[in-house]
This record gives structure tokens, sequence and C-alpha cells, in this order.
């Protein structure tokens, strides 16, 4: 038998394994015990493939606030820097409950099958009675498990490979898992007893399923002196969200990077994809357009996470796609991959395959031929100044590069715009989450602006906590604490003497904030030491960068 | 103790937070000084409490023995052993004089709660301690005073330390699971290690425990007053270090991942630690097995504590000190916090 006890039990060996040969061992452990679902629904959990969110951060949140001391829980959740196990520990047990040991724990299956068909508003109730339940290492599992933030330090590679290993018939390979890995889905029972040489190889010619995609690195100036241009081909960065479109003739899946579904959201773009007959899985950048040209990233957000567009908005901001890559072309057992082609082979039958559909909303992205580093920056700058930042650079690619899922050294990299640079006054500090708690290691920082009554004061346009090295973050905690003049519950006002060089991508208008700006990904570039604060930045210059 | 006692005189009249420390005024002692002073009253010997090159020094025999251990022999002019229960005048000159009197605290070998009494104002300051039960020292006595000083360095209510059995249950089960591997148990040299070495014993783990060379002299001292750690063998003494697969090996936490440990065989990385209920600080230490051990009281002790001897205030020394006295205003106590620098509420656990 198997019980939720032995999920948890499992997923806190795997998370604090570091070995991958014990890893494996963990796990192959855990397959030749279990049976199925609960076996193949833990293969889904750790994989990511387990598309189902049972409750939100937010409910497991508010349930917990009903249960403790809200300041307690904010002073709790501030130190340990994870709601999960915040609650995992904070969770009373409760004293009336008799424990009674005959009560056998749920299955991982009753877990995801109670919560699958629970109605939204019983959710609660029905979490907060495991919650009672359980030990904090399952409640743990539990709300990892239910919000889809479950990370124990193992891949789907590392599954794939671990699966592979399990596998009683010795010539199956990691390449088969890999090839019927997005045909099949949790809890992956005809896979399992494929592996164990119990059914036949299952058949995945024509399901509708994400393929993970390829991601790029960020590349450094030193690295791009040593780039031979002749290997690689440019294309441009767009400030869209990754989609993949995956087009069989059963329907059309449109997935983001995550391998969220999304097609709902984008009726739009699928009935225009549908309308063009072309089948295959296809990797491109969703955009919102205009009648001319592309749109900005803050219109095509107003378009995301709404479940069911209105018509009026789809007319206000029709969305496309501009397409980069194929992953496999045709349908049914037509279908063939083209994943083991390099780059320049798959982009040659790309574009001999949507050239005849091209229009206005769906594109093919322009490759661009690139010789010198120099010339990479002057390409850069122009189009990321031509395009009002629509364009946020460059990728690299190198020409042989096969499609490979997830982020494969030395083969697709990016080149992006240089970051925009403030220089503003740190003026509170905050201790960080988790590894940080015990370092003030989250800054927020103000520039030079007037008041209501015309005085030049600072006012605070945002927070960084990250861009310094470890040996900084020491620096700067002394400091922090060596200069503090007041406090607000965790929060330590400083005084107004220390100068960040604070690196961001953009800036935009925020009612957020007193200053009426907020910046987007903001970094500490440089600590001036050296600098004094009343020569930091003054607003009005930020206000002059605003991407409307 | 009501809580509507007027307190006269008021403890803040005569006890002061100086650079050095905890200091009381009409006695002129320093309640563990974190830099050498003329007189100190110590509560343990953690290397945060008890610093070498006092004049003269009051603390029990166990923690006094530990100092001489680590600051030599002569570590302050004058060394005045204390019994628990017994009552000191420290300023026998005086018209109002100060009295102080040691009682358990349940922290590590040796540790005291420090009571004094002036002009009939008691105050008690508890150090470290806990309440768990814990064979390596004697239990903690909640003492009646007006003012009780209290650490808070797991004053948050995340902070919950199972039973020391159910962790030493882990360690065993891992031992099975992975009868190859060298079981390297990060502890503290001073509590945390014997701690450990009697919990596997009281488990009915009876084969030989390995030692770090660091970790040698204080298990000694523990023998010498009268604590049964069954076989230990030193690590420098094992020939073949191969042998040491499915061992458990002790060692300090600095030890763990530096050069000495390579030579072990397949090394499996476990930390005895009260913090290491909290993930992240778990993967900041490359554990794989967390034992959650702690030598300092857990949320509820610390409540339970302080609803026990209903102080008229608390004061707060070191930790999560926000949290305590948010309780505190709960419970309606009355605390502050002391804000007191350089005990090392993070690391020395
Ligand atoms: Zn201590
Ligand atoms: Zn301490």
């Amino acid at each position: 038998m198997s019980n939720f006890a032995d999920f948890s039990t499992l997923l806190d060996s795997l998370y604090y394994t570091s070995s991958t040969k014990a890893k494996t061992r963990l796990l192959c452990e855990y397959l030749t015990n279990t049976p199925d679902p609960d076996r193949g629904w833990a293969i889904a959990v750790l994989s990511g493939t387990l598309q189902l969110e049972f409750f939100s951060r937010s409910t497991v949140k508010n349930l917990m606030l009903t249960h403790c001391d809200p300041v307690l829980f904010a002073m709790s959740y501030d130190y340990v820097g994870e709601m999960s196990e915040t609650v995992a520990h904070m969770w009373p047990t409760p004293k009336t409950i008799e424990l009674d040991c005959n009560r056998s724990l749920p299955s991982l299956n009753d877990i995801i099958t109670e919560f699958s068909n629970t109605p939204k508003n019983a959710i609660p109730e029905c979490l907060a009675s495991y919650l009672d339940r359980f030990t904090p290492s399952q409640r743990w599992a539990l709300v990892k498990l239910g919000t889809r933030g479950l990370r124990v330090g193992v891949s789907a590679r590392l599954v794939k490979n671990i699966l592979a290993e399990f596998a009683s018939v010795s010539t199956i390979q990691v390449s088969d898992i890999e090839t019927l890995w997005h045909g099949v889905s949790p809890p992956y029972t005809e896979l399992l007893t494929w592996l164990e040489g119990k059914t036949p190889k299952p058949d995945v010619s024509d399901r509708i399923v994400f393929h993970p995609v390829m991601l790029a690195h960020p590349v450094t100036e030193a690295e791009l002196a040593n780039i031979d241009f002749n290997e690689w081909v440019a294309e441009y960065k767009y400030d869209g969200i990754r989609v993949q479109i995956v087009a069989t003739s059963h329907g059309i899946g449109m997935f983001s990077r995550t391998g969220d579904d999304i097609a709902h959201s984008f009726p739009d773009v699928v009935e225009l994809w549908q309308n063009t007959g072309v089948y295959g899985v296809f990797d491109g950048e969703l955009l919102a357009f205009s009648d001319v040209d592309i749109g900005t990233f803050n219109q095509l957000q107003q378009r995301l996470n709404k479940k069911k567009p209105t018509k009026k908005l789809m007319n206000e901001i029709p969305c496309g796609i501009i397409i980069y890559d194929c992953l496999a072309l045709g349908s049914g057992t037509q279908r063939c991959s083209l994943t083991e082609l390099p780059l320049s082979e798959r982009q040659t039958k790309l574009t001999e395959v949507l050239t005849p559909v091209i229009q206005h909303r769906i594109r093919l992205s322009p490759t661009i031929t690139i010789t010198s580093k120099t010339q990479c920056q002057r390409v850069r700058d122009e189009i990321c100044e031509r395009s009002g930042q629509r364009i946020e650079g460059l990728m690299l690619k190198r020409k042989t590069s096969l499609y490979m899922s997830g982020r494969p050294k030395g083969q697709w990299v990016k080149y992006k715009r240089d970051p925009m640079l403030v220089d503003a006054v740190i003026m509170y500090a905050q201790r960080g989450h988790g590894k940080r708690s015990s370092f003030y290691s989250d800054y927020t920082f103000g520039c030079w602006g007037t008041n209501e009554i015309g005085e030049r004061v600072l006012l605070p346009i945002g927070k960084a906590y990250s861009g310094f090295s470890d040996a900084e973050l020491h620096e700067l905690d002394k400091w922090v604490r060596k200069h503090t003049i007041g406090r607000f519950g965790p929060v330590k006002e400083v005084a107004k003497e220390l100068v960040f060089e604070v690196a961001f991508d953009s800036v935009h208008t925020s009612k957020r904030h007193k200053s009426g700006i907020a910046l987007r990904f903001p970094r500490i570039h440089r600590i001036r030491w050296d600098k004094p604060a009343n020569e930091a930045d003054e607003l009005t210059r930020l206000v002059g960068m605003i991407i409307q | 103790m009501s809580t509507s006692t007027i307190l006269e005189p008021h403890p803040d009249t005569w006890i002061e937070v100086r650079s050095a420390g905890i200091y009381c005024i009409p006695a002129d002692v320093y309640i563990d000084p974190m830099q050498p002073v003329e007189r100190a009253l110590i509560t343990h010997g953690h290397a945060d409490h008890a610093r070498g090159g006092h004049q003269r020094v009051w603390a029990t025999l166990e923690t006094i023995t530990i100092m001489q251990q680590r600051y030599g022999i002569e570590h302050a002019l004058l060394q005045t052993v204390v019994t628990f229960g017994e009552e000191i005048n420290l300023t026998p000159e005086a018209e109002h004089p100060v009295f102080m009197c040691l009682y358990p605290a349940g922290h590590i070998l040796g540790s005291a709660q420090i009571k004094l009494t002036y002009q009939g104002v008691s105050i008690v300051f508890a150090g470290d301690y806990k309440r768990t039960p814990d064979p390596s020292c004697p239990a903690f006595i909640p003492i009646d005073c007006d003012v009780f000083v209290t650490e808070a360095t797991f004053a948050l209510p995340v902070f919950n330390h199972p039973p020391i059995q159910d962790e030493i249950h882990k360690l065993i089960l891992s031992l099975t699971r992975f009868p190859e591997r060298c079981h390297l148990v990060g502890a503290y040299a001073l509590g945390k290690c014997q701690r450990v070495i009697l919990g596997l014993r009281q488990y009915g783990y009876h084969k030989p425990i390995y030692l770090h060379g660091a970790l040698l002299k204080l298990c000694q001292t523990y023998r010498e007053f009268g604590y049964d750690l069954g076989e230990c063998v030193p690590v420098s003494e094992v020939d073949d270090y191969h042998s040491l697969a499915g061992e458990i090996v002790l060692a300090p936490p600095s030890a763990l991942t530096d050069r000495w440990s390579r030579k072990l065989p397949d090394v499996l990385t476990c930390m005895a630690s009260g913090w290491m209920q909290i993930r992240a600080r778990t993967k900041q230490k490359r554990a794989e097995l967390p034992l959650i051990i702690s030598d300092h009281c857990d949320w509820q002790e610390l409540l339970d504590t302080l609803d026990e001897i209903r102080p008229t205030e608390v004061w707060i020394t070191h930790g999560r000190e926000d949290a305590l006295m948010h309780a505190c205003n709960n419970m309606g106590i009355h605390a502050r916090a002391l804000r007191l620098i350089g005990y090392e509420d993070e690391n020395n656990e």
C-alpha cells in the first residue's frame, strides 16, 4: 500500500539529497514499491507535468490567517521566505481530534481526485481537514503540490534518465522515453508498465501536447568577442511572450513557455492559425499588433490572464505571432520531428511551409546576417531604438544547433540592449528571505524630487534585492545596521547617504508609488560608496524615459 | 507574581545595557560580558557568553571547567564556583547588598540561570535555555521573579522542535537505506555533540561513534562529570577510512565541507541544529539529512515558560524579539527588547 506519507517522505529525501546517484536510487525504490496510479502521479509532480492547480496561494494564505495571529504569520513568513513552509510549520495541530491510528492516510491519488472534484467554495474546508491530519512535511508537500510550486531539485530531464534506469527492458534508452514523453500524460500508467515490460509501447503519434522549449543564455561582451559569426545567425528578440503552437488535424493547442495551455485567452490567434491549415509544432513569440506594426508589451499584458477575452478587447488589441522555429511538421502518422535537424535546415523547411500563408499577424521572424561584434552591437542598438523598445535585443543562434529543450550551453544566446542606469539613494532596508533572512538584503531606493510644499526630497522609485556579490551583501548589511535611523516593523530606515547605481529595463508610470513611476527589473549595478547622496539623479530624468 | 506590582527600585535604575554587556550597577558586575571586565557572572560556557580575560568570575563548576579548557587555567584571576541554589552576597559591605543565586537552565553542561535580588526586587537572567528533556544536563527550573530576561533565538511560531528520538530515528533509517555511506553529523562541540551521542545511546545504538579531533576534549569533560557516552573513537585513530562506511562520524559544522571530510568514504552530510527546520537553512549548510535538534526553547516552550513564571516584565536579549514582544503583549506581560549585539543567534546553535 502507498499513502501520502510515502510521497512526502520521497519529496523530503529528494529535496535534501544532492547526488544524482542517490536521487536515482530513492526514486527507483519508490517506483518499485508504489502501485499505479500513485507512482505515476509522483512522476508528474516531479517533472512538472501535473497541470492542475488545486488552490491558489491566496486561498492557502487566507485559510492560514483564520487559524493564527496575522502579525505572527507576517513575521514568520518574512523569516521563512516561503509560504508553503510557513504554513506547514505554523498550522496549529488540533488538540481536540483524537489521534485515530486506524484512520489511514489518503493516497496521492485520493488527494488528486478529491481536490480535482471538490467545488471551489469547499476547497478551503477540504484543505484544512488535511492540514489538521498531516505532519509539517506532509503539509508542505500538499501545499506545494496544490499550488504547483513543487521543486525538489529533480529536473524533468533527470526524471527521464531515472525512468530509463528503472526500465527492466534493457534496450530502452532515454531517447525512447523522450520521444514518447509528450504523447503520454499523467499518471503515466501505460509508460510505466511498458518500462516494466508488462505492456507494449504506447502509440502517441497524434496527441496535442506541449514540447518543452529551448532557451537561451545571456551573453557577455567578452563572450561576444569570441564568437565566430560565420557559424551563427541572428534574429530580433521581441518583447512579447514565448508560445508554442501545436497544430494537428484534431485541433490546435497554444502553450506558454512553461507548458500552460493559453489557447482560450487568444481565440483570435488560434483562428488565424486554423485558417492556414498548417500542421506541426511551432516556436514563436506572441505579440500585440496595431494596424501597421507590432504593439508593446503593456498592450499584450492587457490580453494575458483574460480567460475569455471580449470581442471588444480583441478588436482593440489584436494579437498575433512571429514564428522562429519548428519542432515538427505534419499531423498524425505524417508528423515528422525536426528536433534532430540543425537550425539552418529547420529554418529552410519552416520558410517553405509558412511563406504561402504569411499575413500581417502571422509572420516569420527574419534572420539577420552578422559579421562582427561591432556590427552586432550597432544592429542591436538601431533596432531597439527604431522599434521604440518593442524589440529588446538580438538572439544569436548557432546554425548547427539542434532543438534541445532546456538551456543547453553554447547554442542560443540573447544579446539584450544595455540596461538603463540611474543613481539612486538607499532609503529603507529589510531582511531577505530564506537563505538571506539574516541579512538586510532588500533595499528601497529613491531619487530627488519635490514634495507637496516644494521641498527637495527623496521619493522612492523601487526595490532591489539582486545584482550584488555575497561580499557586497555583507558590506551592505553592516552599513545598514550602522546607519539605521528608524524602524517600522521589519523595515529599517537608513541615513540618506549611500548611492546605488541601479540598472533596469524600462520605466513605466505607476499609481502605486508616490514618485509616479515604476522600474521594470531593477537590480543593483554598482554601489557608489564614493558618490555623495545629493548628487544622485533627479526624478525628472526618469520621467523622460517612460514608455507609454 | 501579580502583574500589578510596582517595582521599587525598578531594575531600570540598577541594571543597564553597556557596550560590554548587561551591567548591574549596585553589584558592579556584568552578566555574560562580551569584553574583559572586572567582575563577571557567566551563565554558560558557549563562546558568545563566556569570554576569557575577566578579573573575577562567578559560575558553576562545569562552566568554569569549560572556560579553563578554552581560555587556560588562569582565564580569570579569581574564579568562584557557585552551586545551584546557593545564595551569594555580591556586595557584602553595601547597605543594600545584591544577592545572587544560580538555577539550572537545561541548555548545556553547567548552564545556569542567574537570579539577582536587590532591595527585594528580583531579576532572572535565563541565558540560553530549553525545556525539552536533555540527558546531558539538569532540567530548567522556573524561578519566581519580577523581571525575567529571556533569549528569543527561536521565537517564531514556525519553530516547533520535534522530540530528539524522532530525529535520531531519521538518522538510523538513513543508515539502513545507505549502508555504504559514511554518515557525517555536524554538531557543535559543546552540548550538541554530547546530546546527539546520548540520544543515540538512548535509542539503543551501541556501536562506536567516531569523533573529529575538535570534539574530543569536551566529550572528555562530559565523561569527567559522569556522563556515559559509550565507546567513542577519534577518527585520527582509524587505520582504514573505508571502514567508516555505514558508521556515524561527528564533526563540528565547520568541518563538514572542508578538506578533512573528503577522506571519509561516500559522505552523507547530516546537520544537527534547531535551524534545520527551515529548508533554506539546511540547503545553506549543504546538509542532506537535517536533524532538528536544538539547545534552545522553541516557540511553545518560550510561551509556556513565560506563562508559568508570569513575571511583571520580560526583557528580551537576542533573537527574534519582535515576535516574542508581540506574544507578551497578547499575554498581558510588559516586554521590551534589550537589543544586545554580539550574541550569535544565527550560527552558534
Ligand atoms: Zn548557548
Ligand atoms: Zn547564546
